[in-house]
């Protein structure tokens, strides 16, 4: 009964060419538009800080869209259920709402170019270096990622072959990012937004439709959780956000509320909407302050609603998969395929469903936006790898006191070694597949205790160079400690953590999401103190005057000039906030 | 940047809903089984063909207006702090 769809790829016809190589020569035609327009590195890498917020915003929460996260979303919402939106509320909107608010006033207003120069502004150079080199090396196994994960998925949908799907993607983004820069990668990230968006949202619609709309969908869901292993769940925890969380058996995720609340949405998410330079990016090549502080506030609305285009897709395929396997006749065998091990392979879940409802046309439409939103995170962390590279590493320690032509060719030289280096990547993803997903470990390990650090580089005018370095050093370590010394329950230690211990005395958490979350919360906290307690030992290397602007104590307060109250960003933060719980509210 | 992207997007999605509608109009209405019996190509195509026209007549009032992305700041004027 288990389909492997490995054995069936879909089938594409004429139309779904046409529509794929429609967009294709689009996204190449802007990238070829756009050259003319690029003069100067800062065209080329920063935009030159000329683009409206509403491209700004779209692009900002497009780039971040990238990846794997349609896929894997569709994943979560069929293990995990409709709280997997969490990931989109709790777990994006405060951060976004924080760094627009509070935030962005100080990356724009100190024109800084990049987060790690933000860092050597505030601090000092070896911070500067810790940040970029760390995040140029993420960047690059980031986009090798997509790649990797695009060409896979296409050769067991559609049967293509791997390294051709490899290397045209590649090429793809290489040329479009290569002729215009930085403004190629925005505005294709806002035709992506609008693709992925059209693409998706009508098989969200059917699906509902063939469920029963919500109320059969939670009907549905209910059979799931009684049916879940090892212990069955209560009625409602598949598509229920809040009621399930005072303990972490109590819902399919395994979580509870402090790690919810302090894992994801506080370090975890903070962490990366407040201090990855992916997105910043896109927010510092707005055009004026009031339009920088917008795009995170102005990405946050179409943030909130995803879920429905992204989630719900893989609570309706388990569904499916569980009226298909109780004998049900109107989902007609629908399953989700089944991977190497024989369990299903949640990662396929919206791809068969996309395949089970849409008809050739459709489908091209399906796979075009699929395709888009993998591109659209290459290209994001290409354009962010090769400013990092050509501003905070190049320029900074190798070849100073160049032409601004020189630093916009290394700048088209970097787009060209780095997607080279992400295709190494990509393959070295290939190989060694648990390699990858321990890269994506000790990335997090990175991230999580960032936040702590541009907490108090931003508000605490004491924080000191020694102290920001070795507290995002020792934040690092903490979590890799606390990895070591820790399992998700019914797994064997290695690559998921407990390698630090003897046997049996890990400390146990309900499941790996729990673990995560908690990693986190231990590699804020360890940063915090340590870049304290540093700091108060050391002597401050930076006199008031050289931090006004980059701390909050030390900056005049910023006077926005937008006329309509409505566009201010406080007012925008606030009603965005309270929509965002009237959602959370419907779906308690 | 003079190019407003709502253009090439306005022109990109009515073409897409374009070949959409028209190959729901003229294709074998057999295939719309899977898709609960709705012809899904035709009607989503027009949608989007609506939203490519909305794209490319924001566009128009854009330029109409005179509301262009202009830099405000020249890049060759600005300090670096980098340096």
């Amino acid at each position: 009964m288990l389909h492997l769809l490995a054995a069936e790829p879909l089938h594409l016809g004429h139309v779904d060419y046409v529509i794929l190589i429609i967009y294709f020569l689009f996204v190449l035609g802007i990238g070829f538009v756009l050259k003319r327009f690029v003069k100067t590195g800062d065209d080329f890498l920063l935009s030159a800080r000329s683009v409206p917020a509403w491209i700004c915003g779209l692009a900002f929460i497009s780039a971040n869209l990238g990846a794997q996260e349609l896929i894997g979303m569709g994943a979560s919402g069929a293990k995990y259920g409709l709280m997997t939106a969490h990931f989109y509320w709790l777990g994006a909107i405060p951060a976004m709402v924080f760094v627009g608010v509070f935030m962005i006033p100080f990356y724009y207003g100190s024109r800084t170019r990049s987060v790690p120069e933000f860092l050597k502004l505030r601090f000092d150079e070896k911070t500067r270096a810790l940040n970029a080199c760390s995040f140029a090396v993420m960047t690059i196994f980031s986009s090798g990622a997509s790649m990797y994960a695009l060409a896979a998925l296409l050769e067991i949908l559609l049967g293509w072959n791997f390294h051709a799907s490899l290397v045209v993607s590649a090429l793809i983004v290489l040329c479009y990012t290569c002729l215009g820069g930085l403004t190629a990668a925005i505005y294709n990230e806002v035709l992506q937004f609008f693709l992925i968006v059209l693409g998706f949202l009508p098989l969200a619609l059917i699906g509902m439709k063939n469920v029963g709309g919500w109320s059969g969908l939670v009907a549905k869901l209910n059979g799931v959780a009684a049916s879940h292993q090892p212990t069955a769940l209560a009625p409602g925890t598949w598509t229920s956000v809040g009621q399930h969380l005072s303990s972490t058996s109590a819902n399919p995720m395994g979580v509870d509320w402090f790690s919810l609340l302090a894992g994801l949405a506080f370090v975890l998410s903070c962490g990366y909407w407040c201090t990855d330079f992916l997105v910043i990016q896109r927010a510092l090549a707005a055009k004026s302050m009031g339009a920088a502080r917008r795009t995170p506030l102005i990405a946050a609305v179409p943030k909130m609603f995803f879920p429905f285009i992204v989630i719900v897709p893989g609570m309706i395929a388990i569904a499916l998969m569980y009226a298909t396997q109780h004998g049900a006749s109107w989902s007609h065998g629908f399953e989700i395929p089944a991977g190497n091990d024989g369990k299903p392979n949640f990662n396929m879940a919206t791809p068969a469903l996309l395949g089970h409802y849409f008809p050739q046309g459709m489908l091209g439409l399906g796979l075009t936006a699929l395709m888009a939103s993998f591109m659209s995170g290459m290209a994001g962390n290409v354009t962010a790898f090769n400013t990092v590279w050509t501003y905070d590493i190049y320029q900074s320690y190798i070849n100073p006191r160049q032409s601004d032509r020189h630093y916009l060719r290394m700048g088209q030289f970097a787009t060209v070694f780095g997607i080279g280096l992400s295709i190494l990547a990509a393959y070295f993803a290939s190989k060694f597949n648990n390699i990858m997903d321990l890269l994506q470990l000790v990335f997090g390990f990175v991230n999580a205790p960032l936040f702590a650090t541009f907490l108090l580089g931003m508000f605490w005018k004491r924080g000191t160079g020694h102290g920001a370095f070795w507290g995002l050093l020792g934040g690092t370590v903490a979590a890799t400690i606390h990895h070591g010394c820790t399992l998700p329950k019914y797994t064997a230690a290695g690559a998921k953590g407990g390698w630090l211990v003897r046997a049996g005395h890990a400390h146990i958490y309900a499941t790996d999401m729990q673990q995560a979350f908690m990693t986190a919360v231990w590699a804020f906290g360890c940063c915090f103190a340590l870049t304290v307690i540093i700091s108060l030992l050391t002597r401050r290397t930076k006199s008031d005057e050289e931090l006004r602007g980059l701390v909050y104590s030390l900056t005049p307060k910023v006077v926005d000039e937008s006329p309509n109250w409505y566009a201010r960003p406080g007012v925008l933060g606030v009603a965005i906030l309270v929509v965002m719980f009237a959602l959370m509210a419907w779906f308690w | 940047m003079d190019l407003d992207v709502r253009l090439p997007m306005g022109i990109m999605f009515v073409l897409l809903g374009a070949v959409l509608a028209v190959y729901g109009a003229v294709s074998d209405h057999r295939v719309y089984e899977k898709s609960l019996g709705i012809n899904i190509n035709l009607w989503w195509g027009l949608v989007i063909l609506a939203f490519g026209f909305l794209m490319l007549l924001l566009a128009w009032l854009g330029r109409v207006s005179g509301r262009t992305t202009t830099p405000t700041i020249k890049p060759g004027e600005r300090e670096r702090p980098g340096r």
